[in-house]
């Protein structure tokens, strides 16, 4: 659009762009990547916040991976994979079959619905469901109490086999309408021909899920799988006003044990090499799962 | 042909049937919260989806007055407002100079602000604290702020930028042709044309902002600088007993996302998915 005639010019327009740019770079740089490359540079000292930092080279590292909690916190994000990834994925999946049936009226209605609770931030979402699963008048418990089932009452997110799970519940009750949104926007892109071909070799729907809807929204299946990966990786919000990682560490996830040791124990440096463990760890996930998607097409 | 229908119908009882049921399941809980916040302690044992026998919004007073929920709604507008205009602002400058323009490390550039979009709040939190308290920042409203349009900007640029890219170029080149200068050709042609993609990303802005709670927790201390969702977690933390004023805080924070998702819901959902099949 700007055509250079001369060296003066050329530098105008390098000045302009500049001035347009530099708004949001100075803030982005001096907010944003400024304190990502500060944090990969704590990590190697030890720093309480308030002290000058003691340079301790892999020390804070060395010890993550010997404290108990941390390797705990690690394997309970990757547990909420199940919840946050697989199953609402799951779910998304079989409810694509039913709402891109032809005639199915109120579909726009059900989409907008199932995807409420992800518009919504997670800590209304946390204190509704701690009501549901409150002991003494819960919605859960109430409901079991009703049906004569007493003995399955339990206080769901202070036991220790439980809480887990029932985080996990309300995780996927929030992640299933986001895959569900992007699995029809893929299917609107598929082929109306591919159906009806299958249809033709008596294909049922099920059939015709497995082998025409699934390998057509490959790339929104692999788009859904990174992004709800992430979000069970960095699960903080959710956790923070259910259980802030109880009982025990049965619940404890690696972003609130980051912000405990930075903002409780003020361990600044341990802290930040939790950061820098998480943050290689999603986008090492992100990079495969990506590179899996380029490959396939 | 009667046995088809007979089939027919019953498939597609099944189907409205899950659909339904499932429905329930997600709306339920906002009812629950939405009943209990016209309730007096008393009649929140009667069961979550017994009506109140009369609606009183007493507890909304209270929330308001001594749960300081209307402290909380004012900061989160005020925060809300800022980063939706400014982060829009810059974005559009942003994007332009990105979409249309060439200049030294201009890929480069790019790449860097891809990595803000990447990177996780989490990672960065710590030192930005530091940061913002040299900068005499800490616990004030700025501190929320400023990082909030940092990481919208990683988004919006990306977002502004592909749609300036692909904006036909001979329209552009009969904007310069009548004497118009870069800005205006920013403002006269492309943003009135860009209206449907600005408005997808400043629903975006707004509802991470609306919504977030890490930041707010880790700048604000004080309690008359927290936004709504950081008030409602800590308020419920504290008064864990007061279900009915908990609930009446908890409406005031969904209702404005709500209303925009009732009547922007196409622009919710585009927004949303196109934000998550580019941002990945």
């Amino acid at each position: 659009m700007i055509a250079p005639s001369s060296k003066r010019r050329r530098w105008l327009g390098w000045l302009t762009a500049l001035a347009y740019l530099l708004p949001a770079l100075a803030v982005y740089t001096f907010f944003i990547l400024l304190p990502i490359g500060n944090t990969l540079l704590n990590s190697f000292f030890d720093w309480t916040g308030f002290s000058p930092p003691i340079f301790n080279g892999v020390e804070n590292y060395r010890e993550l991976f010997e404290d108990q909690i941390f390797l705990q916190a690690i394997y309970n994000n990757i547990r909420f994979i199940l919840y946050y990834s697989i199953i609402p994925i799951i779910i998304a999946l079989m409810l694509t079959v039913l709402l891109t049936r032809r005639n199915l009226i109120g579909r726009n209605f059900f989409r907008a619905s199932f995807f409420l609770p992800y518009v919504l931030p997670m800590v209304v979402i946390g204190v509704a469901w701690r009501w549901i699963y409150n002991p003494v008048f819960g919605l859960l418990n109430d409901t079991l109490r009703g049906v004569g089932l007493e003995s399955l009452a339990r206080p769901w997110l202070g036991d220790f086999g439980l809480a887990q799970p029932a985080i996990g519940v309300i995780a996927s009750w929030v992640q299933f309408g986001f895959c569900l949104v992007l699995f029809i926007a893929g299917v609107q892109n598929i082929d109306e021909s591919l159906y009806d071909a299958a249809k033709v070799d008596g294909a049922n729907e099920l059939a015709q899920l497995w082998h025409v809807t699934i390998p057509g929204i490959r790339a929104e299946i692999q788009v859904a799988a990174v992004t709800t990966f992430i979000y069970a990786l960095r699960s903080f919000d959710l956790v923070f006003v259910t259980t802030r990682g109880g009982p025990g560490y049965e619940t404890m996830v690696t972003s609130l044990y980051l912000y405990q040791n930075a903002f409780q124990y003020n361990r600044m440096g341990y802290a930040s090499a939790i950061a820098v463990v998480q943050t290689l760890a999603i986008l090492l996930l992100s990079f495969l799962l990506l590179k899996a998607t380029r490959a396939d097409q | 042909m009667n046995r088809f229908l007979g089939r027919f119908s019953f498939s597609s009882f099944i189907t409205y049937f899950i659909l339904i049921i499932l429905t329930v399941i997600i709306i339920a809980p906002f009812i629950s919260i939405l009943l209990a916040s016209f309730k007096t302690p008393a009649e929140l044992v009667e069961g979550a989806f017994a009506l109140p026998d009369e609606f009183n919004f007493q507890n909304y007073v209270n929330a308001w007055n001594q749960g300081n929920f209307g402290v909380y709604t004012r900061n989160s507008v005020f925060i809300t407002f800022w980063v939706v205009t400014i982060g829009t602002l810059f974005s559009i400058l942003g994007g332009f100079a990105f979409g249309l323009m060439r200049f030294p490390l201009h890929r480069i550039l790019f790449i860097i602000f891809l990595i803000g979009l990447m990177v996780p709040q989490e990672t960065y939190i710590i030192p930005l604290y530091h940061l913002q308290k040299d900068l005499g920042l800490n616990n004030t409203i700025l501190a929320v702020i400023i990082p909030q349009i940092g990481m919208s900007v990683c988004f919006g640029i990306f977002w502004m930028r592909g749609f300036f890219e692909k904006f036909p170029r001979d329209l552009l080149d009969a904007a310069q042709m009548d004497g118009c200068s870069t800005w205006q050709v920013l403002w006269r042609v492309l943003v009135p044309n860009a209206t449907a993609a600005i408005s997808t990303m400043m629903v975006l802005f707004f509802v991470w902002t609306w919504n977030d709670f890490l930041l707010a927790l880790v700048m604000v201390s004080s309690d008359s600088l927290r936004p709504l969702p950081l008030g409602l977690a800590l308020f419920q933390g504290r008064w864990a007993a007061n279900v009915p004023l908990i609930a009446a805080g908890a409406t005031l924070v969904i209702l404005p996302s709500l209303v925009i998702y009732i009547f922007l819901q196409r622009q919710f959902i585009r927004g949303i998915t196109a934000g998550s099949l580019h941002g990945s």
